[in-house]
């Protein structure tokens, strides 16, 4: 065990964990933000999607020890009170079905629109093939990323 | 700041009333002041039946008794009461309703069956209220009801404001209510059938806490479980290095089960991969190659079920011009919705809380009411919402093991299942090899039709009474089904997932042979049942013509020589849907354009959540017939995780062009009935641009798919 201090959300954590316990189990079992999601465990789904350093990141393979003084954004952090453009253009668009994948998504789509902030749609189908949506919001999730573009 | 979970739940549940998490939905779209908080609400309001309340405030609340696992039906059900009570949507706050077998029928989601078995109910409940509401104004006003009006949340008198809901609700809750009341016509409908956005919208995008996996209380352990191979039991354990793992509390063989426990769930990660289970035949151990040689022998068996007999299929068949014979077969499949599964359980002596993601709260308290002996009045459930379900949660196993590890550590527990153990400790969509028979006479009709389907527990793999049943003089359908170890379970669209991509791609077979235009031949065929029927129909013949031909209309059937299309249509859970894929060729290669879907399910209520399950049915049904395969070796899959379980991803889906058939019938379900006709669409096209007939799943490790290059592509 040891203790790690974390940046998470633009506040400071302290905890006291194994050094190969994933990003993604701190901030699920150690600080209560479960909006980050477990599925695959393995990074081939995207649903642990966090930032870190803004890079859209998958949190079930990064060991905390790995993580420093590195900033962490997860999709509680996102934004205040989900008005970031791409959470507005998700409710505008209605993407959701089940909705577990989604915070990933919206993690994924975030940090590209913010390196690519005038994407092609083959461009976004590109950022987007990281994540798996098993109720096949495909659709949806290529139009509110467009969107999220466009209402920047 | 120095994190403290408890702090934070504290904070969460207050913020959101527990687990019954309630939404002022009105904020998402034009925030409002909220006034009231929904405890505040909930302890005020004035109970019209189960599944509405109304406040003083004016604030409806509404109760969702159904499962919510991505159908939106969250949405949908409370848009029908809040329709017919003539609500304001902004005031309205809606609600998961636990478990109530006294309240509520039928509160499971399957099989595509909760709208056509609630629109009724729902209707009613909303009109009854309103009703209620409508006297209570005219003894205040002192005029005949027949004189008001009403329209969002208000009772008017020649068009002018009256009272608001609020007002009225103490009266109004003191009348009875009578048995038959008026429901709206449905052109008159302002929320039914307009795109209301999903009311859990702004909570899914935010991060909360809806789903089981977010669950927990102060004090309950996290725990893990080992399960065994299929046909295998427990030999030996040796979990000394399970337990040398910091954070492992304990260590739990029971049920043929091994559990680790402990506070969190890393360290049960790392443990379970430490346990050293020895296991032994208790039962036949299969592999993929077993199921192989059972398909064979089961195709030639002398011991079929006839399932359906019509006229003299031997004669058929003897006199036939011409006889199309052909095998499909599919692989089993798991249903890995994104959440794994999960169930949280407290056994508190003869009193047990169940807490999770299930599809059926009323099994998961059936089975565990018999497993630990405890009477099912003792027993909660509430459910949380589902990380997708597919039919892998209308079991219960992952409920009753939670239940018996909390028996026995007597703790409060939460069962996580890794996404190993949701592939490896699945109930599978079964695998089924088909073996279609069709004789032709000279000009091309189909005197005979033959289908055997040899299952692998899959009960009954055919569908005997459907298409093109009826339509046909000489038919026999017969069914065998194989025992296996194995656990199998309806997976989304239950045997039709595979049935309706065979059946559709042998008539084109047929259809080729009989020098047919495909959509002619089926609707040849169905004129032929409707003119002169052979046996029983258990389909609707015009809503079936209905479906194929809108989508023949939309798809620009066989008008463009340069887009090669493939057409399938079928009719599952009450819905009918009409599919066309366009492929065109480019450098001598197929590109998949294009999928236009032509459906019947009655009054569409939720413009946008049909939407949802026409194109994401599409999807399902697209991917797992082209890229998904799940083979097993010595009671296992090989296929553990997403890296050699391939799921679709977004580059591979098409344009995807959704049209409906306003038939005028009441709702049907449309969980399912999208998802059938895909793969034979596809399939059908790619024989139209290749020649090859893909007869197997999934396409891609097919040989004769081996040297196709199919692009995947929009626009």
């Amino acid at each position: 065990m040891a203790n790690y201090n974390l940046k998470i959300n633009g506040q400071s954590y302290q905890v006291d964990v194994e050094d190969d316990t994933p990003l993604l189990w701190v901030l699920r079992d150690h600080l209560g933000l479960v909006g980050t999601k477990f599925s695959c465990g393995i990074a081939q789904c995207g649903a642990c999607m966090v930032h870190v350093n803004g890079e859209a990141t998958y949190s079930c393979t990064l060991p905390v020890s790995g993580v420093g003084s590195s900033e962490v954004t997860t999709i509680e952090g996102l934004s205040k009170d989900g008005e970031h453009p791409v959470q507005k253009a998700w409710n505008e668009i209605d993407v959701a079905q089940c909705g577990y994948c989604q915070a990933g998504q919206i993690m994924n789509a975030a940090a590209f629109l913010k390196k690519n902030p005038n994407p092609t749609l083959e461009e976004i189908e590109n950022a987007m093939n990281r994540n798996l949506c098993r109720c096949g919001t495909y659709h949806k999730i290529r139009e509110a990323v467009a969107l999220a573009a466009k209402n920047k | 700041m120095k994190a403290n979970r408890r702090d934070f739940l504290k904070v969460a549940a207050t913020a959101t009333g527990g687990l019954f998490i309630g939404f002022y939905w009105s904020g998402c779209d034009s925030p409002k002041m909220q006034v009231l908080t929904d405890e505040e609400v909930l302890s005020q309001a004035f109970n019209f039946n189960a599944y509405l309340s109304i406040s003083p405030s004016g604030d409806v609340v509404i109760y969702s008794p159904n499962p919510e696992l991505g159908q939106n039906i969250i949405t949908s059900f409370p848009m029908i009461v809040a329709e017919e009570l003539d609500a304001d949507w902004s005031k309205v706050r809606i609600f998961q309703a636990a478990l109530d077998n006294e309240k509520y029928d039928r509160q499971l989601t399957g099989g595509s069956g909760a709208m056509p078995h609630s629109w009724e109910r729902l209707r009613k409940a909303g009109a009854t209220a309103k009703h209620l509401l409508v006297q209570a104004a005219a003894a205040k006003l002192g005029v005949d009801a027949a004189e008001l009006t009403t329209d969002k949340g208000e009772v008017l008198q020649n068009g002018k404001k009256k009272f608001g809901y609020g007002e009225l609700v103490s009266d109004a809750s003191k009348l009875t209510a009578p048995d038959e009341v008026p429901l709206k016509d449905p052109k008159d409908f302002k929320i039914i059938g307009t795109p209301v956005k999903n009311v859990k919208n702004k909570e899914m995008f935010t991060g909360k806490p809806l789903f089981g996996l977010d669950f927990y209380r102060e004090g309950m352990v996290n725990a893990m479980i080992q399960r065994p191979p299929f046909g295998m039991k427990i030999k030996s354990v040796d979990d000394s290095g399970a337990r040398s793992v910091s954070g492992v509390s304990d260590v739990i063989v029971f049920n043929n089960n091994v559990a680790v426990v402990g506070k969190t769930t890393w360290p049960l990660i790392k443990a379970k991969r430490q346990l050293r289970i020895e296991y032994e035949p208790d039962g036949a151990v299969e592999s993929s190659f077993d199921h192989d040689r059972i398909f064979k022998e089961l195709l030639e068996s002398k011991n079929a079920q006839v399932m359906r007999k019509d006229g003299d299929v031997e004669t058929a068949f003897k006199n036939a011009a011409q006889v199309i014979t052909s095998e499909y077969q599919c692989p089993f499949l798991s249903h890995s919705p994104m959440e794994p599964q999960n169930f949280f359980a407290h056994v508190k002596g003869d009193k047990v809380e169940l807490i999770g993601p299930t599809q059926t709260p009323d099994r998961a308290r059936m089975e565990t009411a018999q497993l630990l002996g405890i009477p099912k009045e003792n027993i909660t459930v509430e459910i949380t919402r589902l990380g997708g379900g597919f039919g892998r949660r209308l079991r219960a196993d992952f409920v009753v093991e939670a239940a018996e590890l909390s028996k026995i550590l007597d703790k409060p527990v939460k069962v996580t299942w890794s996404r190993e153990d949701d592939m490896t400790g699945g109930a599978y969509r079964p695998a089924v090899r088909y073996r279609f028979q069709a004789a032709l006479d000279e000009q091309g009709n189909m005197i005979g039709y033959k289908l055997r389907g040899v299952g692998i527990n899959a009960g009954n793999s055919t569908r005997e009474n459907n298409f093109p049943s009826g339509s046909v003089d000489n038919l026999l359908i017969e069914n065998i089904d194989y025992k296996s170890p194995i656990t199998t379970n309806a997976w989304r669209a239950p045997i039709t997932n595979f049935l309706a991509y065979a059946e559709q791609s042998f008539l084109d077979e047929v259809a080729l042979a009989a020098k047919k235009d495909p959509v002619k031949l089926r609707l040849e065929l169905l004129d032929r049942a409707k003119k002169n029927p052979v046996g029983e129909i258990h389909y609707d013949i015009d809503r079936m013509q209905g479906v194929i031909e809108t989508a023949a209309e939309k798809s620009n059937w066989g008008k463009n020589q340069d887009v090669m299309q493939g057409f399938s249509v079928y009719f599952s859970h009450r819905s009918y849907v009409a599919q066309v894929a366009d492929i065109i060729m480019e450098n001598g290669q197929p590109v998949l354009k294009k999928i236009t879907a032509a459906t019947d399910c009655g009054t569409v209520v939720h413009p946008t959540g049909a939407n949802h399950q026409v194109r994401g049915g599409i999807v399902d049904g697209m991917g797992h017939a082209m890229f998904t395969n799940m083979t097993f070796e010595n009671g296992l899959p090989r296929q553990r995780n997403f890296d050699t379980y391939r799921l679709i991803k977004m580059k591979e889906v098409p344009e995807i062009d959704v049209h409906y058939v306003d038939s005028g019938y009441d709702p049907t379900g449309l969980g399912e009935p999208a998802l059938p006709p895909t793969g034979g669409a596809i399939a059908n096209a790619i024989f139209a641009a290749t020649g090859r007939r893909i007869r197997s799943q999934p396409f891609i490790e097919q040989k004769e798919f081996s040297d196709i290059k199919l692009q995947i592509r929009r626009g």
